[in-house]
């Protein structure tokens, strides 16, 4: 294998797997919080500057290049309205678990992160919007704000840069669409979490009307290693355009599913060789790979294979990195019950606010029960594929697309499929008739 | 000024327009169903998506996108096309297909809009989605399974009605519009949603499965349930007005109507006179004409002059009420009063129609910046006055100070004293707000002017007004709030007589007043008026006929054309929309027909005659529209000091102010259960 894997000292989790503690001082040990003044001394422009140049791109999904966001913010904040960094720590896509690893075993990294980028964007406090299911992770994050404070590292004076920031926690009641950025705002707001339209953007008019960046957890936890070590180091890894290091949650059908820090642009195969153990049953046994969480179409396994994991790579097998949870699917998964379950969490998610989304998710989700069962016309998978695409671009966020997407690429590559649990209870109800 | 192109056709918009008006501006027709000029933008129903170069490569919700520089519409290209055909289709898939059992039937804009947009054929094999119906109150009739989600009666109530009483509760297609535990609403506005409303989710309880609208007369009116002078359409079919709906007046009503407008008038098919009648042994007798004309004449007979009064009531037209004055004055009497509640404003208080006027005008109170209420609950003597005032406070952050018992007007106000006497030592920091406002705006409400010092309380009022600089060229601060729409018209006729109602009682206790008319008037004590010969001109067998001599019907505000002067003066014209009913005649010829009996004929035999007749004296009744503004100083005499009575506001029950809203079942079952919280128990009924 060519593939240079991610050595160890090259890892900026370096307590992903709580083999340590979570505290501060184990923390500072890791090295982090460390010469966090000089770093602040630079200036939030050579913060922005190397955060460009790292080739750092948002890790919550879209792959946005994060210092080019962070550039939309005003340079000189008008005092009374002040900007704001928010912090989706809202993690409820189904496959992804990757923040969850960071909030409770490396908390700190993200609160570092936090003053860091806070600084840059010019903002005067963060708000990390925890997901409501994340007990223990909340209680853990709440614990290193508190002992972040008793240090001095927030607040006023942070980390005695001279520079004041806050960092308020604020947990979620469950609603999947509250991690798409402006309904997160709106549920800040403590209104009901609906996505607002765009534009205006939250850079320009976000939290409470004011400039505000929405960013990843993972983003913001990775940005206090690539000032430290470099801009260069960070960006060789991966490919052009795809660079730095990426937390991968592989789930479903291998030896040894786990949540792994890799190189970007890591082979599909040598990332479950590696890390997983290989497939169930080997990789004849593979049917196909969700690689970006439920809301990424499909792939099927003789294209996943020897795919490079990276946006790029992903997004030439119309799929996408997403988050890189990646759900591995075996041939012993009914496929189509998989994807009309996805489909079933999109319409039970949808917060009604558009039309195409609310009323078309439940139809796509009805549709896909039937064909589970092969219960449905032939002709009713072209209506399908039609209404994905009635509803795909045509609502507020993405949320609409990302209901779309998984049917999409079910019909895409399995057609015959589901064509055969058609015929085959067509065939069937005759028999059962004669 | 961006240009842009829309389907080829090059147009300029004002900046911050959206694309969907420069699409407009354009003629092409964008659907919509969520998007309302008036309403907050919400871009939920996706209808209105066009296809935008340049942009990402699908259609924008034209109603939330800004129209820039260069940009290129397509609003027929196929992207447009099929976008709009995919939102309807999702529309229709949840939309029951009962639009003959429908109420918005004729007048749906899902009907519409599916017609020009929709596909034809439908997809879906599903279960369509049911929805149970919310109790919204007397007034708002739900189905909501046919409700597409569009939230305008939510924005309606939290923008303009100012009570978030309607909301959205679940999530996803389980989503549902709702009142808080489906209680009722609250606001004198909540009709208004039904006319917001795109689909026949809420439709009209009173006027459910009555008709369909190309059924119906349509009547251009003026609603006279205030002294607004809504502007409104009578919507009737035979003898009968069906409904009342809102016309578009940016300057008086913008496009909303108060409930009592809207429901009022039904009380116009129940408690009619419509016969004459006259008193005989004690008791009241069915007549003819010629009788009760005899009756009259009898009564009068002998009496001299001064000892004929007439009181005008509050929902009388100009017409009418200058045809009796003339009718008195040819009888030899100057004792004709039009202020039933005593009000000291007008005639020989201060006769300066600047002293009785809305003089700022209801369309520019929007740009006040402080306005001090003066013993005024705007929300209910003018429920569209409080929506402007609200506008003000919300988009222009207007500061309002009010003198009088709390209430709710759905904004804030910082009460600063119950007492009138307030009035005349303002704390300091109203008083320099005031000062310091560039558009200063006093509104004094009827509570504060129907008192023994009211007087005082004008010349209180206009000594602020002048103090604070409210009265300068081209804005004028100085407002009297009004309850009565056929107030301003009776004070422009100088239909007032010295000392008013207490002088009119005071006389008729001394035995100097012998007789009366009360042109339908009904809110006065009827006690001090009892043993006069009186003679009701009316409609309504209300508190006025308790003790008339005679009753002659007449022609309700919807029966008749006629002229109304609302509360900033303006003139506004009414058309007849049902015929009177019975025996019932217009006014003018009652007391045209009646003056010939008594030998003293009005020189007019037509209602055009009269028009000309009203124009020579006073001619800017004559002109539709408001006529220049004029000030002078008020010259207020009578003024004392200011009592130290409580002040009390004039309306004690929004929804039966009239005798017409008093007969409309609607309104009575609205006072029982929003102000008094009195549900009817139907189910014990059934």
């Amino acid at each position: 294998m060519s593939f240079d894997f991610l050595q160890d000292k090259d890892r900026i989790f370096t307590n992903l797997y709580g083999f340590q503690s979570p505290e501060l001082k184990a923390a500072q040990a890791r090295g982090d919080w460390d010469k966090t003044k000089a770093l602040i001394q630079e200036g939030p422009d050579w913060v922005i500057e190397q955060v460009k140049a790292s080739g750092l791109r948002g890790r919550g999904g879209a792959g946005f290049p994060t210092g080019v966001k962070w550039g939309f913010m005003p340079k000189q904040p008008n005092p009374e309205r002040p900007s704001y960094l928010v912090i989706n720590a809202d993690e409820s896509e189904p496959g992804s678990c990757k923040d969850r690893e960071i909030l409770r075993h490396d908390p700190h990294k993200l609160l570092e992160g936090a003053l860091i980028a806070g600084f840059a964007m010019r903002a005067r406090a963060a708000y990390i919007y925890i997901r409501g299911e994340y007990i223990r992770e909340a209680q853990a994050l709440q614990r290193a704000i508190d002992e972040a404070y008793d240090k001095k590292l927030l607040g006023k004076n942070a980390a005695k840069t001279g520079y004041d920031f806050d960092v308020y926690m604020h947990r979620g009641a469950g609603a999947y669409i509250c991690g798409e950025e402006t309904a997160m705002l709106e549920s800040l707001e403590g209104k009901k979490g609906q996505p607002r339209l765009k534009p205006p953007f939250p850079a320009g008019a976000g939290l409470y009307g004011h400039p505000t960046t929405v960013n990843n957890v993972e983003s913001i936890a990775v940005v206090p290693t690539i000032l430290r070590r470099g801009a260069e180091w960070f960006s060789s890894f991966g490919r052009e355009n795809n660079h730095g290091t990426k937390l991968f949650q592989i789930s479903g059908h291998v030896e040894r599913p786990c949540v792994v820090e890799e190189a970007m642009s890591i082979p599909f195969r040598d990332l479950i060789e590696k890390h997983c153990g290989g497939i169930t049953g080997g990789w004849d046994n593979l049917l196909a790979v969700i690689p970006g969480g439920s809301s990424v179409p499909l792939v099927p396994a003789s294209e996943i294979m020897d795919a490079p994991m990276d946006f790029d790579g992903l997004r030439d097998l119309k799929s996408g990195l997403g988050t890189a949870a990646v759900i591995v699917m075996d041939k012993s998964t009914d496929i189509v019950r998989a994807i009309s379950r996805i489909s079933y969490f999109y319409k039970h998610e949808s917060c009604g606010q558009c039309t195409p989304c609310r009323e078309g998710t439940g139809w796509m989700w009805r549709v896909m029960e039937r064909l589970v069962t092969g219960q449905a016309e032939i002709s009713e998978i072209d209506t399908l594929h039609d209404v994905t695409k009635e509803v795909e671009g045509h609502t507020i966020c993405a949320l609409g697309d990302a209901a779309a997407w998984p049917i999409q690429g079910l019909i895409r590559h399995f057609r015959p499929e589901l064509e055969r649990r058609i015929e085959e209870r067509k065939s069937a109800m005759k028999v059962a008739a004669e | 000024m961006p240009k842009l192109t829309v389907d080829g056709i090059e147009v300029e918009v004002p900046q911050g327009a959206t694309v969907l008006q420069a699409c407009e501006a354009a003629g092409k027709e964008i659907p919509r169903f969520c998007y309302h000029e008036r309403l907050s933008i919400a871009g939920n129903c996706r209808m209105c998506l066009v296809e935008v170069k340049p942009g990402p490569p699908k259609p924008q919700a034209s109603c939330a996108l800004p129209a820039a520089d260069g940009q290129e519409v397509f609003t027929e290209s196929d992207m447009t096309k099929k976008a709009r055909e995919g939102v309807m289709e999702f529309l229709l898939i949840n939309h029951p297909l009962d639009c003959p059992i429908c109420d918005q039937g004729g007048e749906c804009d899902l009907q519409d809009q599916a017609l020009m947009y929709g596909r034809g054929t439908s997809r879906y094999d599903e279960n369509k989605r049911a929805v149970t119906e919310k109790y919204m109150g007397p007034i708002i009739k739900t189905v909501m399974t046919r409700c597409i989600h569009c939230t305008r009666c939510v924005r309606f109530a939290e923008e303009v009605a100012g009570v978030e009483e309607i909301g959205a509760v679940g999530r996803g297609e389980n989503m549902q519009i709702t009142t808080y535990l489906e209680k009722t609403t609250t606001s004198e506005l909540s009709g208004n949603v039904i006319d917001l409303c795109p689909v026949g989710a809420l439709t009209s309880k009173p006027y459910a499965f009555r008709s369909r609208p190309w059924e119906t007369v349509k009547t251009n009116a003026i609603d006279v349930m205030d002294a607004l002078g809504s502007n409104v359409v009578y919507h009737a079919r035979g003898p009968q007005i069906l409904r009342v709906n809102p016309r578009v007046n940016d300057d008086v009503n913008e496009e909303w109507v108060s409930d009592k407008g809207r429901y009022g008038p039904l009380g116009l098919m129940k408690r009619r006179l419509d016969k004459p009648y006259v008193r005989q042994n004690g008791k009241l007798r069915a007549a003819s004409w010629e009788e009760a004309f005899a009756a009259i004449k009898a009564g009068l007979s002998g009496l001299s002059g001064e000892q004929i009064g007439a009181i005008a009531g509050d929902l009388v037209d100009v017409e009418s009420m200058a045809a009796l004055k003339d009718l008195v004055t040819a009888l030899g009497s100057s004792r004709h009063e039009c202020r039933q509640d005593g009000a000291k404003i007008g005639g020989e208080v201060a006769s300066p129609r600047g002293g009785y006027l809305f003089n700022t005008g209801i369309a520019p109170l929007e740009t006040a910046d402080v306005v001090l209420l003066v013993g005024a609950n705007v929300r209910w003597e003018a429920p569209l006055v409080n929506t402007r005032l609200r506008k003000a406070v919300r988009k222009g952050g207007a500061k309002v100070f009010a003198i009088g018992p709390e209430i709710d007007l759905t904004y804030a106000a910082d009460w600063i004293g119950e007492e009138l006497s307030t009035l005349s030592k303002l704390p300091k920091a109203a008083l320099e707000a005031l000062k310091k406002a560039e558009r200063p705006a006093i509104i004094v409400g009827q509570g504060a002017l129907s008192r023994a010092d009211g007087a005082a309380v004008l010349a209180a009022a206009e000594a602020l007004a002048n103090d604070i600089g409210a009265i300068s060229g081209e804005w004028n601060g100085f407002n009297i709030l009004h309850t009565a729409a056929a107030r301003v018209g009776g004070l422009d006729l100088g239909f007032t007589t010295p000392g008013g109602i207490e002088a009119l009682a005071g006389e008729a206790a001394a035995g100097k007043l012998k007789a009366l008319f009360l042109h339908g008037a009904d809110e006065l004590d009827p006690v001090p008026f009892k043993d006069l010969f009186t003679i009701y001109i009316g409609h309504h067998g209300d508190r006025g006929v308790g003790h008339a001599d005679v009753i002659l019907p007449a022609a309700s505000f919807a029966e008749k054309n006629g002229t109304w002067v609302n509360m900033e003066g303006r003139v506004q014209h009414s058309f007849r929309a049902v015929y009177p009913p019975g025996d019932a005649r217009e006014d003018w010829a009652i007391l045209r027909a009646l003056s010939d009996v008594l030998g003293k004929t009005l020189p007019y035999d037509t209602y055009e005659e009269l028009r000309d007749r009203i124009a020579k004296d006073w001619p800017h009744l004559a002109v539709p529209g408001l006529s220049a503004p004029s000030w002078s100083a008020l010259g207020i005499s009578g003024a004392g000091a200011i009592g130290a009575d409580p002040l009390r506001y004039p309306i004690g029950d929004y929804y039966l102010t009239n005798p017409v809203a008093r007969a409309s079942e609607v309104m009575q079952e609205c006072a029982e259960v929003i102000l008094r919280d009195e549900h009817r128990v139907l189910e014990a009924a059934e």
